[in-house]
């Protein structure tokens, strides 16, 4: 993949004063903040080719903006057919009474160029309306063909600067693509940026492929290939495309994950019926056993700090949570309700684990405290599973399957995405159908 | 009935009861949900069935089983053959954990086969989880024709 030029440049604006505007999102269903996002003019029009005009970046690039915080929830953005003042004056001078007239809270403008090394430069702006005042501002260059990632950049400053929190739009989502029937299901690995533009499959889908999971710096994946009809993990390097099997083991490996530091891979390794958790060092291949039970463990996350591991197992006789020290000592269950629970994972922020749980025939994702007390549930389906956590820990995607009727028409399988305050459930436009999300950091990070 | 032969008996029932409470803590349809029929069943040689079924989130085998996999065991020895015993689970579990569920349908087969004289060397597993469901309806019946493991000749 052609490494993207992206600069940033937290200059010029220094009036970094105090917000009225702030958004708590602690709280579940609050009421979205008026946005109004005015359309970008273009300072230099001269300097546009023809192909960068044919992009319409003056209003694409907002309009990207505009998907980002409406999904998020968070901002409700105004219909731009009801703005009073044209692009260049709200960028340079807005006139407040009139975005207040629209009941816009906070204004967002921007301004495009071409400078004389044909890079593209955003340059935006973000007025508080109430207080009448300019709250932030911040130039990116960029090669125009990435003018998408400064659209995320920019909405990410915006979600930073009135929520108080980083933002996760300015990255990107790797999963399973889906198709033909589910007895014999085609499966390839697909990434795309976090709100579906650029969707590319990375496998050609002939043999099966599960569970792919980002590296900490997202540049690998690690995911399980029944390549040769050998189930085993795999390690793939995006940029080069290149890809090799993890560890030499003599039987099925699956479930992995990267260590938050990135250098290792958990995962679990089944011989004689029996899964147990393992990790392996990539640099130096050093495997070590961190479960050793008769019963069934797998599922294994670590916690940010690399200290804990959770993971499930049934060894009380049901799928349970547990964590353990990252030496495999200090075992302790911490799923107590009732039913079945699954796909621990830990949040990047270290407060809580997510999981799937099964009761009743009914699947539900939830969010408990990492030592099992504080349990709730999220979401309620015929079918849903493998939460994986925002950068920031605010939001989570997941994969939701509908029942199959006759010959297993009707069944589907979906990515959606749900704040962890239990509101906000969003799907996941995706070209095929979907499962195994899982969400990489902030790419500029 | 003397006094030990009562007391025992009384803690035969308390752990009986115990181990049945435990059964529905989980799902409900837990112990006895194999499939009996034959609807999808194939042969890996004439008169002996290719598959056995499970109950949900189990591995044991079932009288049933077991004398199909007598049947498999008489056949791969006489033959001579390889097979593979491929471990499935239905979709009403999560991913990761179905992976290891088959794996281990798949080696309490292997297993089974063993004790009854086949060698080890004749017989490799492989797990597919919920991936390759034989039914592909979301119903209790395709789910117990899905809980299954299959012996096929090896390649």
């Amino acid at each position: 993949m052609k490494k993207i030029l992206v600069t940033l440049f937290l200059i010029l604006f220094t009036s970094k004063s105090f917000a009225v505007v702030t958004i708590d999102i602690t709280r579940g269903n609050l009421e979205p903040l008026p946005t109004a996002i005015s359309n970008f003019y273009i300072d230099n029009p001269e300097k546009f080719s023809e192909k960068i005009k044919s992009l319409k970046l003056e209003e694409n690039l907002p309009k990207v903006i505009k998907g980002n915080l409406m999904r998020s929830g968070l901002f409700y953005v105004l219909d731009n057919k009801s703005y009073i003042q044209q692009p260049k004056l709200s960028h340079l001078k807005p006139r407040f009474e009139d975005w207040r007239l629209i009941k816009a809270q906070i204004m967002v403008s921007g301004k495009l160029r071409i400078d004389e090394k044909g890079r593209l430069r955003v340059e935006f702006r973000l007025w508080d309306v109430v207080s009448a005042k300019e709250i932030e501002g911040l130039a990116l260059f960029a090669t125009p063909s990435s003018w998408r990632r400064i659209a995320h950049i920019i909405s990410d400053k915006i979600y930073q600067r009135l929520t108080g929190e980083e933002g996760y739009f300015d990255t990107r989502i790797i999963y399973v693509a889906e198709s033909g029937p589910k007895t014999q299901r085609e499966k390839k690995l697909a990434i795309m940026d976090q709100d579906g533009a650029n969707n590319k499959f990375l496998t050609l889908g002939n043999e099966l492929v599960l569970t792919p999971r980002f590296s900490p710096n997202g540049k690998m994946v690690t995911y399980m290939s029944y390549f040769k009809n050998l189930p085993r993990v795999y390690l793939l390097n995006i940029e080069t495309g290149i890809q090799e099997v993890v560890g030499d083991f003599p039987g099925m490996t699956f479930a992995p994950r990267f260590s938050p530091d990135g250098r290792k891979i958990i995962m679990s390794f089944a011989r004689d019926g029996n899964s147990d958790i393992y990790t392996m060092d990539i640099e130096s291949r050093r495997v070590e056993q961190i479960t050793s039970n008769p019963a069934i463990d797998t599922s294994p996350s670590f916690s940010p700090d690399g200290r804990f591991i959770v993971f499930n197992s049934d060894r009380s006789g049901f799928q349970q949570i547990y964590t353990m020290r990252s030496d495999g000592r200090g075992v302790k269950r911490i799923s107590r309700g009732k039913g079945l629970y699954g796909t621990p994972v830990w949040s990047p922020r270290g407060d809580l684990i997510a999981f799937t749980k099964i009761h009743k025939g009914k699947f539900y994702i939830g969010v408990m405290r990492t030592d099992g007390t504080g349990e709730r549930l999220l979401t309620q389906n015929f079918y849903q599973e493998a939460p994986s956590w925002s950068p920031n820990g605010r939001v989570l995607i997941f994969y939701r399957e509908t029942a199959g009727g006759k010959k297993g028409q009707g069944s589907s399988a979906k990515l959606w995405a749900i704040d962890i305050t239990g509101y906000n459930e969003v799907k996941i436009k995706t070209p095929t159908d979907a499962s195994d999300p899982s969400w990489s950091g902030l790419l500029s990070k | 009935m003397s006094l030990t032969n009562i007391r025992n008996f009384a803690l035969v029932a308390v752990l009986g009861f115990l181990v049945s409470a435990c059964a529905t803590g989980g799902k409900k349809r837990s112990a006895n949900d194999w499939y009996t029929g034959t609807d999808t069943v194939k042969f890996l040689a004439a008169g002996v069935p290719d598959r056995v079924f499970f109950a949900t989130n189990k591995s044991g085998l079932h009288t049933a089983s077991k004398s199909t996999l007598n049947k498999q065991a008489a056949y791969i020895k006489s033959s001579g053959i390889s097979v593979v015993v491929e471990g499935h689970a239905d979709e009403r579990g999560t991913r990761e954990y179905n992976l290891a569920l088959g794996e281990r349908r798949a080696n309490a087969v292997r297993d089974y086969l063993m004790s009854q004289g086949v060698s080890g060397s004749n017989v490799t597993v492989i797990s597919y989880g919920k991936e390759r469901p034989v039914n592909p309806e979301s119903s209790r019946l395709a789910w117990s024709q899905n809980r299954r493991s299959v012996t096929v000749k090896a390649k």
